[in-house]
């Protein structure tokens, strides 16, 4: 199946259908690139080339001293950069790892088992992928506040953690397995955690890798505003907010830094596109 | 009987015993706030040590005594109706025409129609594209080739930056759904095509509505749900754009007076009233969208 029949191509395809095909993503693709592109151009123009009149799109004089602006600007903050960073890699990367494991923890018996409020709980976790957390902002900040986590780095983590959308993905993919894999485990004398570790987690992996990619996007750009007022606890798009909203002489450092923080899960997507691809296959649903 | 009814208990125990660390954390941060939320919208809780009770009072403030609720409302069914079925149809059209490509090209067209909602923040470009002054580059441009004669103040003339607000979300509009519909297409059996052609499909325009939409109904329902979600869930960029609050609130939304009255006034029983009219309306949404998808087999 995974193999392209080249003849199929051809098929109910004519070739002025392909031109308009090709000259419409042209045109989309244009439309979606060139605010990227802008914005990389932008961190290398020097000041005065963001504020020439008229405006132009490519950099003439291209320099690295935003970056270097960024790094001197960074040494006169009461809280080192370093600090900040760090926070958002313990933020980015404990709350993935977490969210990856127990989503395929509950992932694996709402695919595998027949057991009591499993028709319940799975429209549950359907339904609940409609709530992004913006939308539960607020109760959430509520339920926060009483169990104390606010200005904690666990009110950025936690909410993440009760989310139903890697829970429905790693389930539809562990939907797929055979089960004839699973019962020879069992027949081995694997109990069912043994099956979960030594069976079923290498076979979801292309699974886990995509949760990992949507997971990791979303904490990272999270800058937990609107939870964290501690100094020494603020996360790097909230830091790099603060230096680029100083004025005028700060618009070149702030072009840097809509590009440094672009670019992480730009990256981790272009390295594993083929594993996401992959997994979104399974993504569909049946009523 | 004894021995099955065993074996259910079994079963279920593990069951549960594997899904406890996310049913404690889905059950605090996302089931008791979306129930608390209802809750609240009947009383005045202000994060003060008390809580009074003040019945359907907040949603008769809602519709009889704030405007701007009904602006914002107004608001959000427009970007709803507008970008959520528009972004839904583009992610599908366009996953389907690269399709045909070959399959590096195939990927770097994926991955860039998903850029925009891969970096989120990278948004906020469009204020130097839509900046008002003779600086931003869509009115020197509009400027140099004769179109306009003075400066259009996009991001805060209310007749003009509800659609620069809707290009912006349309422009982020290609998410989880895009990448869904990608992976489905790659998986379409090829043999279908074939036996629709010698069956009289003729063009691609039939073969898609016969024979590719069909096989794609489970990748389309889940694209749907993450467009209604997208759909009600716009504010952010709105406020990052044209301001909070924009020129007469006329990008105003349900997302954006929820956080004006939940983080900036503390009045979280109001806050909460604007909070359950959104969940309702994406619910809703939901249920007829699930009910058509029903009619088509899926």
């Amino acid at each position: 199946m995974h193999t392209r029949h080249k003849k199929h191509k051809a098929i109910n395809r004519s070739a002025g259908g392909n031109g308009l095909a090709f000259l419409f993503l042209l045109l989309l693709g244009t439309f979606t690139a060139l605010p990227i592109v802008y914005s990389v151009i932008n961190a290398f123009k020097p000041l005065p080339e963001l504020f020439t009149y008229p405006p132009r799109f490519f950099v003439q004089r291209p320099t690295l001293q935003n970056f270097s602006e960024l790094f001197r600007l960074q040494q006169d903050m009461l809280v080192p950069v370093e600090r900040y960073l760090l926070n958002s890699l313990f933020v980015t990367v404990v709350g993935t790892g977490l969210y990856v494991l127990i989503a395929s923890l509950a992932a694996y018996p709402l695919a595998r088992f027949d057991f009591t409020g499993k028709r319940i709980l799975f429209q549950l976790v359907v339904l609940c992928i409609l709530f992004r957390t913006e939308v539960t902002a607020i109760p959430q900040y509520v339920v926060m506040a009483k169990l104390r986590l606010i200005d904690t780095l666990g009110a950025v983590i936690l909410p993440m953690m009760g989310t139903t959308f890697g829970v429905f993905l790693m389930r539809q993919f562990m939907e797929g397995i055979p089960n004839d894999i699973l019962e020879a485990a069992r027949v081995d004398g694997l109990n069912e955690g043994g099956v979960f570790w030594r069976i079923v987690t290498p076979m979801v992996r292309p699974a886990m890798l995509t949760l990992v990619i949507f997971t990791f996007q979303s904490l990272w750009n999270n800058n937990g505003v609107q939870v964290i007022y501690n100094e020494n606890l603020k996360l790097l798009p909230t830091a790099l907010q603060q230096i680029s909203t100083s004025g005028f002489e700060r618009a070149g450092v702030a072009a840097v830094i809509a590009v440094v923080l672009m670019l992480p899960p730009i990256l981790l997507f272009f390295f594993s596109q083929r594993a996401v691809i992959e997994t979104m296959a399974y993504s569909g649903m049946k009523m | 009987m004894g021995g099955k009814s065993g074996q259910k208990r079994r079963i279920n125990r593990l069951s549960y015993a594997f899904m406890a660390p996310w049913l404690l954390a889905f059950l605090i941060f996302t089931l008791v706030p979306i129930a608390a939320s209802v809750g609240l919208s009947f009383t005045s809780f202000n994060m003060g040590p008390r809580i009074r009770w003040v019945g359907l009072g907040n949603y008769l403030r809602l519709l009889l005594d704030d405007d701007v609720f009904l602006i914002a409302l107004r608001n959000t069914l427009l970007y709803a109706v507008v970008t959520g079925p528009l972004g839904y149809v583009l992610s599908f059209l366009i996953a389907w025409l690269i399709n045909d490509l070959g399959r590096n090209l195939r990927s770097a067209l994926t991955l860039l129609f998903y850029a925009p909602s891969l970096a989120s923040n990278i948004y906020v470009i469009w204020t130097f594209i839509f900046s008002g002054d003779s600086y931003g580059l869509l009115n020197s441009w509009l400027i140099r080739l004769g179109l306009i004669r003075e400066t259009v103040n996009w991001l805060n003339d209310p007749a003009y930056n509800s659609i620069v607000v809707i290009i912006v979300i349309l422009w982020m509009s290609m998410g989880a759904g895009f990448l869904a519909f990608v992976a489905g297409l790659q998986q379409l059996n090829p043999t279908l095509c074939e036996a629709g052609a010698i069956d009289g499909i003729r063009n691609r325009w039939q073969e898609l509505w016969y024979i590719t939409i069909p096989q794609m109904l489970p990748q389309l329902l889940f694209g749907a749900v993450m467009a209604i979600s997208g759909a009600f869930a716009v504010g952010y960029q709105n406020a990052a754009l044209t301001g909070m609050p924009s020129t007469d609130y006329s990008t105003h939304t349900l997302l954006l007076h929820m956080i004006d009255y939940g983080y900036t006034r503390f009045e979280i029983g109001y806050a909460s009233a604007v909070a359950t009219v959104l969940f309702t309306l994406m619910i809703a949404t939901w249920a007829v969208v699930q009910r058509a998808f029903a009619k088509r087999g899926c």
